[in-house]
């Protein structure tokens, strides 16, 4: 069983990608034996109402029981306490909220009260640290990246509150894991696309120093090619137990089990 | 059969302390990718006593004979690029003398001077007269100068490349930072321009992207500095091309292009 954690249906306003359709994602997904896949409305996270997305996402993942949908909340609007009672309805496995993109301050008062409001009702943040890399953005793409202090902020600011970060690298992520408490470390998960495995071997070394337990299978498809992140598995020495826990257990404790 | 272009080996002089356990991580993870050849470049002592990209005389020579001791502890499975400053003309042409004669298959030129510049003309006819590609790293549409670095962008390389049309250059990362959408503009009209697939990145549509703009025919497997998008690269290129045009990417097109001898086919 391997569950995807960052994954996007929907065209990117700054490039032409291909494969962005719900029946292109499974057929991607098919293709590198990716069982099911969080999903959230790539287009709409560049929208000045990120949550009008929502209801095709629903609607697709309805349709695609692989596919669980990780709808956007937007806690500067004043509607969001009833966006995220929806999703919780609609048994997401996250709700998702990437203040950089929304122009959103990444750990003010908007964002501290969601994620407090999440965490109560047992859903994780996920929130990408970025979604290109920075060298090769379109010139008008000047959305900052997500600062780990706001990630060290957040984690610390309700006991209940819980986040998926996607897209981080090694020094980012450590940065957070030892710079928060063993309690706050254990309400984050990491998904692995931005880690570097050999020759670098960052990969194998954060599982090593911070344990499989928090880190979770994610892919960034289709702007990024799932092959990646199933390639950094095969070339790790790892226990099938700890691969597996990547794959997909640590995405449903994450999920609270909302996934199936 | 899989050559891998674009790799890179830490000596003991350098930055890296690690330099051991990271060479060891990439001949192991070759062994699992199936890498038949590893072509490695030596950028002086990557930043120790002079900058990766600007290194001195002293330090050239001494990258280039690390390279030269890991051919030869190594046998076919790693093959080196001779890398030259092109700032120190006579230096350089001999250092390219040198390595071909140690059996070294290709020049290297990282940054120490614009592609297009005509410092690197002398590089070229040497390399020319050796039969020996140039690999030159580049920056995928570089809009600004870049810290630590003379970097160059496609277009400057085609510029170069059409003043020496039989010289055969490689197209450093088109993965590897940067827009890519620039160079694939830009390198169709020069069919002495291959790119090399290595970096990072592992954008969706790139690939497709690559084989549209200079066709299978043109394109060389690498992986840099991260090895498990290599990986991804290569495993994606299965799924796009037929078997006969995978093996271009993934051997036969450097096979064409490196001097005959080179690779255990030849």
């Amino acid at each position: 069983m391997r569950i995807d954690v960052n994954a996007f249906l929907g065209g990117y306003p700054f490039a032409k990608v291909p494969g962005t359709s719900p029946g292109d994602l499974l057929a991607a997904m098919d293709r590198v034996g990716i069982d099911e896949a969080w999903v959230t409305h790539l287009p709409g996270l560049f929208w000045r109402d990120p949550t009008a997305g929502n209801a095709w996402l629903y609607e697709t993942c309805r349709s695609s029981p692989r596919l669980h949908p990780v709808p956007a909340v937007h806690p500067g609007l004043a509607n969001w306490p009833d966006v995220l009672r929806e999703a919780v309805a609609q048994r997401v496995p996250a709700i998702r909220c990437d203040p950089c993109y929304f122009a959103l301050a990444p750990s003010g008062p908007e964002m501290i009260a969601l994620a407090a409001a999440a965490g109560a009702a047992g859903r994780p943040v996920l929130l990408a640290v970025r979604l290109e890399d920075a060298r090769q953005r379109h010139p008008h793409d000047v959305t900052p990246e997500l600062p780990a202090a706001a990630v060290r902020a957040l984690v610390r600011s309700s006991p209940a509150a819980r986040f998926v970060v996607t897209h981080a690298d090694r020094g980012f992520i450590e940065e957070v894991h030892f710079g928060s408490t063993p309690d706050e470390a254990r309400r984050i998960w990491w998904d692995i696309s931005w880690i570097w495995g050999p020759p670098e071997e960052h990969l194998a070394t954060v599982l090593r120093t911070i344990g499989p337990e928090r880190f979770v299978f994610g892919t960034g498809q289709p702007l990024r090619l799932p092959e990646a992140a199933i390639a950094k598995l095969d070339l790790l020495d790892i226990a099938p137990e700890q691969r597996a826990a990547i794959e997909s257990a640590n995405a449903r404790a994450a999920g609270n089990g909302a996934t199936p | 059969m899989l050559i891998d272009v674009h790799a890179h080996f830490f000596p003991e002089r350098s930055p890296r302390p690690d330099w051991r356990a990271y060479n060891a991580s990439r001949l192991r993870a070759g062994e699992r990718i199936g890498i038949t050849v590893h072509v490695t470049s030596t950028l002086g002592t990557f930043g120790l006593t002079s900058p990766t990209y600007f290194p001195s005389p002293a330090d050239v020579v001494y990258g280039n004979d690390f390279t030269i001791a890991l051919q030869r502890e190594h046998g076919v499975r790693i093959r080196g690029y001779a890398c030259v400053n092109p700032n120190y003309q006579d230096h350089a042409t001999a250092e390219i003398a040198r390595g071909r004669a140690a059996g070294m298959i290709g020049v290297k030129l990282a940054a120490s001077r614009r592609a297009d510049d005509p410092l690197l003309d002398p590089i070229c006819e040497a390399a020319q007269q050796h039969r020996l590609p140039i690999l030159q790293h580049i920056w995928q549409g570089r809009r600004r100068d870049w810290p630590g670095q003379e970097a160059s962008d496609g277009a400057e390389l085609c510029r170069l490349a059409a003043r020496h049309p039989q010289v055969l250059f490689i197209l450093a990362h088109v993965a590897g930072g940067g827009d890519w959408r620039h160079t694939l503009a830009v390198a169709p009209a020069y069919p002495n321009v291959y790119l090399d697939l290595s970096g990072s990145g592992v954008d969706g549509g790139m690939l497709e992207a690559c084989l549209a703009s200079v066709g299978a025919e043109r394109l060389l497997w690498g992986s840099d500095i991260t090895m498990d998008t290599g990986w991804a690269k290569l495993r994606y290129l299965q799924h796009l091309l037929p078997p006969a045009d995978f093996e271009l990417v993934a051997w036969k097109n450097a096979a064409r292009i490196f001097p005959p001898g080179s690779f255990p086919s030849d």
